[in-house]
């Protein structure tokens, strides 16, 4: 299929590809590359987590605390935060399955929970690792689970939702935002379908999901039409019958992976194709990706840069692609919250927004500061906007973070080596830019100059 | 208005529409203030001579000895004290009771109810700002239309309408600014996107001169630092016609007393360190101040020493031009609906007194109909 498609297929399913992987790729059909990318999708996570993660402190314990004891538990708690996010980025700078980080993203997108109100960093890993043993699975299986996730059951109160004091929170956003997308619903609907997840609970000795049964309201209630003693499970079950959840669910990937929107008529029947697809198979993702992928849509010219790079997808692809050498993943946490991403804390239910979105004038110019300071490591030690918040910090975190930016290497020359002997400016272009240069001078340059004017250019901000 | 102008008014109304015939006036500068997360406004203006106020807040009512007195039923949180010499220049008004029908109680939707002036089942892509910026532009030569500070999210100048920037402070985004670089091909929407915000970049880079100092000083912390980034684009010869502020913690569902007490501190003390800096520059006139937030808070506190989401809320709108007072209705805590107060001023009423009456640009159609202007302001 040719370098250009191989970088296409690589860079939309994982992050920016190495020149070697695009070369390789490059040999396959299109058909044989997406099912080596599916293929290759694993369900664990490699790095290794904080050793904190199983600990559970009960609610009961805190509720005990003195002032000092919770002012203490606090600063602990911001701590294991960011050892979470530090966590996650290793492993996607590192992991050798990119898909699969990219989906867990997109899940923790979807089914978001933040730390900001769960502020239980180990419920926030529970989770994620739910994310991605189901990624690329059962999506009714995904939703199921992620329902009574215990971080969920707290991010949208569930765990107050009891008989006669019904809490519609979770009811609303089950249909709105996770299955059947707003207008295909009523608010009679909403209300019934509370009554059904009373009940469900958090047990505080083990942060597990428990079942109330004196919290349950079981009488008769109707959603969707359906009229029965209905439990929090069945409602599920309803709203995965109906095609509406398909078509929100695959008109989401098709955001994340083909284009914002379909374009045309026929686009519009290929993104219907792959729902139908994912109903069809008992909801296999996996089915209604490789829909997606094999669509004439994805591989549209049209289509190609297309879509704005999140800032994982910056941060991550950037250091991927150009091999930087870093000892901890810290100091990336930092940027991602500069750059408007920061992980475990979505700004609300509804997730980021994206797209546009992510480009403000503040972000962009964070974005091209980094960017700059990156291709200049060799030349200045870099000293991202992280350095400033890095002093907010207490000591042994500001240290960590010190070292971290520290250890942060790239050589440029290094790094052009292997295209020596190939047309460089043209081989470079293909590996870094989804489309031409918007600036015609950026491909005039040589080393390191290249690397910088290509990077600096818009482009590199698509996908 | 110059008896020449007149004339010259007089003879465009017998050719061109009324809408052509505003006469905008984007010198005068907006400065929203959003407080984030929905504050909660029975204990921000204070109905302290109202009963049923302490039944329903039996552990978070404010004393009438605590409150700042405004008349003999209605009192400042005590923390607002640095605003009580506005109040007695009269350049304070607090308008109560600003709501919507049928009110939304999730964050991020109301939020985006108020940021795009929409009704509470219309869903609408861009900012009121942005909206009205489109249809009656401000003049090329400032240095932007708008400018965010603090923050990604651009709020109410949200949109493609508008030239707008986020900023931290002007140093350093001067200095970051020589990064972006406007021109190219735009060969799809996204890269569309991504040259106009570069290109807003650089058209508020070169309008901006160094910053402004002032003798004044600001409160320490980010929300003072981004008061003093208001002053200094408020000094710029260039200008912008609006600054958005903000201050997150709001959401004050438990242990509320001392946090909110904190808050209300730090927006009082930038207002009274906005008002020095730019008395001093001659610009207090020339500037109107508005908070708002996606909503108030609920009347009854609940079992956390909190108050969960609410509906309706007081905002105030401050300034040099400002008449200052009571507008609006106070809480009727007798009446409440579901729980939570009626509104009795839509916002987009405070919207459109922007538009109309400081800017003098039309409302109706940024603002998808007519609301009735409020007067608040000296002309």
């Amino acid at each position: 299929m040719g370098a250009a498609d191989a970088r296409h297929l690589l860079n939309r399913t994982g992050f920016d590809a190495h020149l070697d992987e695009v070369g390789e790729y490059a040999r396959l059909s299109r058909r044989e590359a997406v099912e080596r990318v599916l293929a290759g999708a694993q369900t664990t996570a490699r790095a290794r987590p904080p050793e904190w993660v199983s600990e559970w402190q009960s609610p009961r314990r805190i509720r005990q605390m003195s002032a000092e004891e919770r002012q203490a538990l606090f600063r602990d708690l911001i701590e294991k935060g960011l050892q979470l996010k530090a966590w996650w980025l290793a492993e996607m700078l590192t992991t050798a399955s990119p898909l699969t980080e990219r989906m867990t993203l997109f899940w923790h997108n979807h089914f978001t929970s933040s730390l900001q109100k769960v502020r239980a960093p180990g419920l926030m890993y529970r989770q994620n690792v739910l994310l991605r043993r189901h990624a690329l699975g059962s999506f009714s299986e995904l939703l199921h689970a992620a329902s009574k996730d215990p971080a969920m059951l707290i991010y949208l109160d569930s765990a107050t939702n009891r008989r006669g004091q019904p809490n519609e929170n979770f009811a609303r956003e089950v249909m709105e935002l996770f299955t059947l997308g707003e207008g295909n619903y009523g608010e009679q609907d909403i209300k019934e379908a509370a009554r059904a997840f009373t009940g469900w609970s958090l047990d505080p000795d083990t942060g597990e999901y428990l079942f109330r049964p004196m919290l349950h309201d079981d009488g008769t209630k109707t959603v969707l039409g359906r009229t029965g003693n209905l439990r929090g499970e069945d409602i599920l079950d309803i709203l995965l019958e109906r095609p509406e959840t398909a078509r929100f669910v695959t008109a989401k990937l098709w955001r994340e992976f083909v284009s914002t929107a379909p374009a045309n008529e026929r686009e519009r029947a290929e993104l219907e194709r792959a729902a139908r697809a994912l109903r069809e198979s008992g909801y296999s993702l996996r089915a209604a990706l490789r829909e997606l992928l094999a669509s004439e849509a994805f591989w549209a010219q049209a289509n190609r840069g297309a879509l704005i790079k999140s800032p994982v997808d910056l941060v991550v692809g950037t250091m991927r692609q150009f091999d930087v050498d870093f000892s901890d993943a810290l100091p990336f946490v930092f940027l991602l919250r500069n750059l408007g991403q920061d992980l475990f804390s979505p700004p609300n239910v509804k997730g980021w927004p994206g797209g546009e979105a992510w480009i403000s004038s503040q972000a962009l110019l964070a974005r091209k500061q980094l960017l700059e300071r990156l291709m200049r490591v060799e030349e200045a030690r870099m000293t991202p906007a992280a350095m400033e918040q890095a002093l907010d910090l207490k000591k042994p975190m500001a240290r960590r973070l010190l070292q971290a930016m520290m250890d942060i290497k790239f050589s440029a020359r290094d790094w052009l080596r292997p295209f020596q002997g190939r047309d460089m400016p043209g081989t470079v272009q293909t590996v870094l830019l989804a489309l031409p240069p918007a600036n015609d001078g950026a491909s005039a340059a040589q080393g390191a100059d290249l690397l910088r004017a290509l990077t600096s250019d818009p482009v590199y901000q698509l996908k | 208005m110059r008896r020449r102008d007149f004339l010259a008014a007089s003879v465009a109304a017998l050719f061109l529409p009324r809408v052509a015939l505003a006469q905008t006036n984007y010198r005068r500068l907006l400065v929203l203030i959003e407080l984030k997360g929905g504050n909660d406004g029975l204990n921000t203006v204070v109905p302290y001579a109202d009963q049923d106020y302490y039944s329903l807040r039996p552990r978070l009512a404010l004393r009438r000895d605590e409150v700042l007195q405004l008349d003999e039923r209605t009192g400042l949180h005590p923390s607002l004290k640095p605003l009580w010499p506005l109040w007695q220049a009269r350049e304070l008004a607090i308008v109560q009771g600003v709501g919507y029908a049928r009110p939304n109680l999730s964050h991020f939707r109301s939020i985006e109810i108020w940021d795009t002036a929409s009704k509470s089942d219309e869903y609408l892509a861009d900012g009121w700002l942005a909206r009205s910026f489109a249809a009656s532009p401000v003049p090329a030569s400032f240095a932007a239309d708008g400018v965010v500070v603090g923050g990604n999210d651009m709020g109410p100048l949200a949109g493609t309408g508008a030239r707008a920037i986020a900023l931290a402070e002007p140093e350093q985004f001067l200095r970051q600014a020589r990064l972006a670089n406007p021109s190219g091909a735009k060969r799809n929407a996204a890269l569309r996107h991504i040259l106009k915000v570069e290109s807003d970049i650089v058209q508020a880079a070169s309008n901006l001169g160094g910053g402004a100092q002032f003798r004044s000083e600001f409160p320490r912390g980010p929300f003072g630092n981004a008061v003093r980034t208001a002053a200094q684009f408020a000094a710029n010869q260039a200008g912008v016609a609006a600054v958005r502020l903000s201050l997150g913690g709001f959401d004050t569902h438990q242990n509320q007393l001392q946090p909110h007490a904190r808050l209300l501190g730090e927006i009082a003390e930038g207002l009274a360190a906005l008002k020095a800096a730019l008395g001093e520059i001659g610009r207090w006139d020339s500037t109107l101040v508005l908070t708002y937030a996606e909503f108030g808070r609920r009347p009854q506190e609940n079992n956390s020493m909190g108050a969960d989401h609410g509906t309706a809320a007081p905002h105030f709108l401050a300034g040099g031009r400002v008449r200052g007072g009571l507008y609006g209705e106070a809480p009727q805590l007798g009446a409440l609906q579901d729980g939570n107060l009626r509104h009795a001023v839509d916002f987009r009423s405070l919207y459109a007194t922007v538009l109309e009456r400081w800017w003098g640009a039309p409302s109706a159609r940024a603002l998808n109909g007519r609301f009735p202007t409020l007067d608040l302001l000296r002309t």
